[in-house]
């Protein structure tokens, strides 16, 4: 177990700041309750992923570089995000690499933690279930899986909570067909995709759907919706203290 | 010597990086050892997976097993090598209810219809692979190339100390780089495909039956 | 010559996903060779390790590759193979066609190679009056239908059996209508062994040349390829120049990863070495045998350290039964030869960007291909690369054909107007940001086209009333 730190930082990822605030302050609450203190540095924006991956890095250096700024001290960097955390650990030394920061990028990448990796590995987190018996699904954001490998931290938390069976998708590694810019770029292709991870996601007879990326969540919980199926799609995190507060 | 072989080399000359630094390659995990028994349980459990008819015989009684799998099929003959040991132990003990043997002393040319058009085969092995199931064949001008594909039937004699463990350890041990052969086949059991809906069906344009006799004492 | 071929990416799209048939028939296939792939490799350590030597094997190939490529052609020399180098396709088509006339051959059999599928040599034999007759069970479904691989590996598998059965029974004299496969199949059995006994030349690819031993490696189950390569008296063998490797011994280790990843196999029925033409003495095999290379921008892919990693491809096509996209649209889709993850990075460094880049943009990049990737091609890193050279032009020497095709797009000012309101801490405007993220006015994408694509299947997303800003703000969240 690594040395559990006093403060961190938190990344709260633009997407989570236009849409799901509340899965934001979900996991800000959720380590604050483990007596961290969080810091959550007004000056960042976004992680860079959409530009760098339409194939633009200069561009993305230039918000990346805001986020170097952003985030100074030797805190570790909390991430609610699989993708948004791929980029800042995995990417920005690539990113880097011929670049004046390159050294700084690395020392940033290597703060840098998932929210579900850092509730399990750094605090040990306990959940006590508070919630009514309830059935939901998970679906593994791609980075989560691949980049990150966090994808056993999350739905071991879900495992802790005593009123909750977790049914698993029969896809739960394909890709939900989100991909950034991939999803207006090729609607077809990304139409397909997501319709059959909805599909997926009913025949489970779950009653929501979790993840722990809000990309993923949009762009399923957008399909739900649009085929009027019940089934809300909810950020893990947000999902635990709901679950676990009061 | 063409513009085009002296272009292209320019441009993988200039391509490549001269003064790369290179990391040092990962070790290949050492093969598993087994023993006799375990390489003949090994490779007969392998290529039966494939289809293929593993026979555990021996020395002594590898002829009797070899007329009992011809006298339950009906065989318009037996495609063998004259020249070979094995053909000649053949020759010398072959019964008349057996199917004919019929040698393969001609070049192709002079053959190639009545080679395609009979029922059976048998050849002798290099060898065998026990991790993945396979025989080693290296036809020679006794046993050509074509006696382990045109019938539809193929028997192959294996012994049983020749058995390897690895494709690694067959081309280590035997220095396979100092005296590779005109043809060397690996074949794990009898030709197949899964072309169509991915549904496995075997005797595709090779054999459609592989029977090995291996001779174990 | 496929540079000229103009291919309708969109209209492809659309036209496989609204094809049923299509999907299920992927779909199935796809599944049960991603499920034998897994059940070969279960041991996920011993499969890192067995992919780590795979890598460097191939590394170690391309990084000697000049050098290794004049020692195969040494040692085929000597060992009796005439090597024949090709800068282009249509330079390598031509060399076949003057081995095949010089013979007066007319008849042909063809074993499976992608390589004769890049340099349309059917199409250039007809032409000639050549028959060039497909012998692998999938290839001759296809050459019958008029059609092209779907699939590196098993290429007629968006054909369903039905289909086969009336395909069969209508370009097949004398043919019954059968739904079996074992019947489909000795049909088709029957049909080519009368070509085997009656082919004047064979061509084959070759799926690893060993340089010290100039031995050509063949990998297959269904002995087609032996045919090819041992019943007529000329054989020619085609291959892309970068697949050399250096001793035999770096062939066991490609192998296994091979066959695993392609069909879940621990070994094809059939493993096929040549090292020499038939000598003297011998019975049977050709008198004559060819190795065709062919370069076809190979060596300009080779110059980029980056772009390099793609020669690694060992053909295996587990990139594509693992790719959701791919599994969605089938090969023809894509429009070109090699389709998927490793034709999206492929084809367009061959064909230039500006013909085929948007491959490139048809991928999510998931990950999935990298994950079973074998020899550990970083795909989405070049997919990437590929989407950014489509819109810089650069002075770069290695820089691929057609660079900055893109470059003077509306979505650049985008993404330079994206880059200034998440860089300056100013700037918090929601709607800008939102609109960045999705790439609004992509190319050709106005915001109503964005909105439009987005809602096809999906609801809009909803902005929150108080960003996480203003909320950790208001919750006194400290910002030191």
């Amino acid at each position: 177990m690594p040395t559990r730190p006093q403060k961190v930082y938190y990344f709260g990822t633009c997407l989570i700041d236009l849409c799901y605030p509340q899965a934001g302050m979900a996991g800000i609450e959720l380590i604050q309750r483990e007596g961290i203190e969080v810091i959550f540095p007004q000056q960042q924006s976004c992680c860079g992923q959409p530009a760098y991956n339409a194939g633009f890095p200069e561009e993305t250096r230039k918000v990346a570089r805001q986020q170097l700024k952003a985030f100074p001290h030797d805190y570790p960097i909390v991430v609610p995000s699989g993708s948004c955390g791929g980029m800042l650990k995995h990417h920005y030394p690539r990113l880097f690499a011929n670049e004046p920061e390159a050294a700084e990028a690395q020392r940033f990448a290597s703060r840098v933690i998932e929210l579900t990796e850092f509730l399990v590995t750094v605090l040990d987190i306990k959940l006590e279930d508070r919630g009514q018996p309830i059935k939901v699904t998970w679906h593994s954001s791609c980075s989560a899986l691949r980049e990150m490998g966090v994808i056993e931290y999350s739905k071991s938390l879900i495992r802790q909570l005593q009123n909750v069976e977790l049914i698993e998708l029969q896809r739960e590694r394909e890709c939900c067909g989100f991909g950034g810019t991939f999803s207006v770029k090729q609607p077809d292709i990304s139409s397909a995709m997501v319709s059959d991870k909805v599909s997926d996601i009913a025949q489970t007879g779950a009653a929501r759907v979790l993840s722990g990326d809000c990309g993923c969540l949009m762009n399923i919980g957008g399909a739900l919706e649009y085929r009027n199926i019940a089934i809300p799609a909810q950020h893990l995190a947000e999902f635990i203290w709901e679950r676990t507060h009061g | 010597m063409s513009s085009s072989r002296d272009n292209i080399l320019a441009r993988l000359r200039a391509a490549v990086p001269q003064d790369h630094a290179v990391a040092p390659e990962p070790a290949t995990p050492p093969s598993v050892e087994l023993s006799r028994t375990e390489k003949v349980a090994r490779l007969k459990q392998r290529m039966e997976a494939m289809h293929a008819e593993v026979v555990v015989t021996d020395a002594a009684g590898w002829r009797d097993a070899l007329k009992t799998v011809l006298r339950n099929r009906s065989l318009n003959g037996l495609l063998y090598a004259p020249a070979t040991a094995l053909g000649q132990e053949l020759a010398a003990a072959w019964d008349s209810d057996l199917p004919p043997l019929v040698g393969y002393t001609e070049d192709v040319e002079q053959s190639k219809e009545r080679l395609f058009a009979i029922d059976a085969s048998i050849t002798s092995t290099q060898g065998g692979l026990a991790d993945v199931g396979a025989l080693i064949l290296w036809p020679d001008p006794n046993e050509p190339r074509l006696m382990s594909l045109a019938p539809p039937l193929h028997i192959a004699v294996l012994d049983a100390t020749k058995i390897h463990d690895s494709l690694a350890d067959a081309i280590a041990l035997e220095r396979w780089q100092e005296r590779m052969p005109t043809n060397v086949l690996l074949i794990s059991g009898p030709s197949k495909t899964a072309d169509i809906e991915l549904v496995l069906t075997f005797g595709v344009h090779g054999p459609k039956e592989l029977i090995v006799l291996i001779l174990d004492g | 010559m496929a540079s000229s071929v103009v291919v309708d990416f969109p209209k492809n799209f659309a036209n496989a996903l609204s094809n049923p048939q299509l999907r299920r028939n992927l779909r199935a296939a796809m599944d049960t060779l991603g499920m034998r792939r897994r059940a070969i490799f279960s041991d996920k350590d011993a499969f890192e390790a067995l992919r780590a030597q795979g890598d460097a094997i191939r590394q170690r190939s391309l990084r000697q590759l000049p050098q290794l490529l004049e020692q195969l052609e040494k040692k085929c020399t000597e060992n009796g193979i005439q090597v024949h180098w090709a800068e282009t396709t249509t330079e390598a088509s031509q060399i076949c066609l003057s081995i095949i006339q010089s013979h007066h051959a007319t008849r042909v059999i063809k074993g499976k190679s992608m390589v004769s599928e890049e340099m349309h040599l059917n199409h250039v034999l007809e032409e000639h009056g050549i028959e060039a007759l497909e012998t692998d069970l999938g290839e001759y479904i296809i050459q019958l239908d008029h059609e092209t691989p779907s699939h590196i590996i098993v290429p007629a598998i968006h054909k369903n059996r039905d289909q086969i059965a009336r395909l069969f029974h209508d370009k097949i004299p004398n043919t019954p209508y059968t739904e079996v496969v074992e019947e489909l199949n000795a049909i088709a059995r029957k049909v080519l062994r009368e070509k085997f006994c009656a082919g004047e030349v064979g061509v084959s690819g070759v799926n690893f040349a060993v340089a010290e031993t100039g031995t050509l490696c063949l990998v297959e189950n269904e002995g087609n390829g032996r045919m090819c390569t041992t019943a007529p008296p000329v054989h020619i063998a085609v291959m892309g120049l970068e697949k050399v490797v250096e001793r035999l011994t770096d062939v066991p280790p490609l192998l296994r990863l091979l066959t695993g990843s392609a069909t879940g196999q621990l070994i094809t029925t059939y493993f096929n070495m040549i090292t020499s033409p038939r000598k003297s003495g011998e019975k049977d095999g050709p008198k004559e045998v060819h190795l065709v290379l062919l370069d076809n921008g190979r060596s300009k892919i080779l110059a980029d350290p980056e772009l390099r990693q793609t020669l690694k491809c060992i053909r295996c096509g587990a990139c594509l039964n693992h790719c959701p996209v791919y599994t969605r649209l089938g090969g023809h889709a894509y429009g070109y030869v090699y389709p998927g993850p490793i034709g999206s990075i492929l084809t367009p460094q061959i064909e230039g960007l500006e013909n085929a880049g948007a491959m490139a943009s048809a991928s999510t990049l998931c990950g999935a291909c990298e994950e079973v990737c074998p020899v550990k091609i970083p795909i989405t890193h070049i997919l990437r690369r590929l989407r950014n050279e489509s819109y810089s032009k650069t002075d770069s020497p290695n820089a691929v054909k057609g660079h900055g095709y893109k470059s003077n797009l509306a979505e650049s000012l985008t993404w330079k107007g994206w880059a200034l309101t998440n860089s300056a801490p100013w700037a918090n405007v929601l709607n800008a940001k939102l609109l960045g993220l999705l790439g609004s006015q992509l190319t050709k994408l106005s915001k109503v086209e964005l909105v439009k694509n987005w809602t096809q299947v999906r609801t809009m997303p909803k902005f929150a009333s108080k960003s996480l800003h203003a909320l950790a703000k208001e919750k006194g969240i400290s910002d030191e």
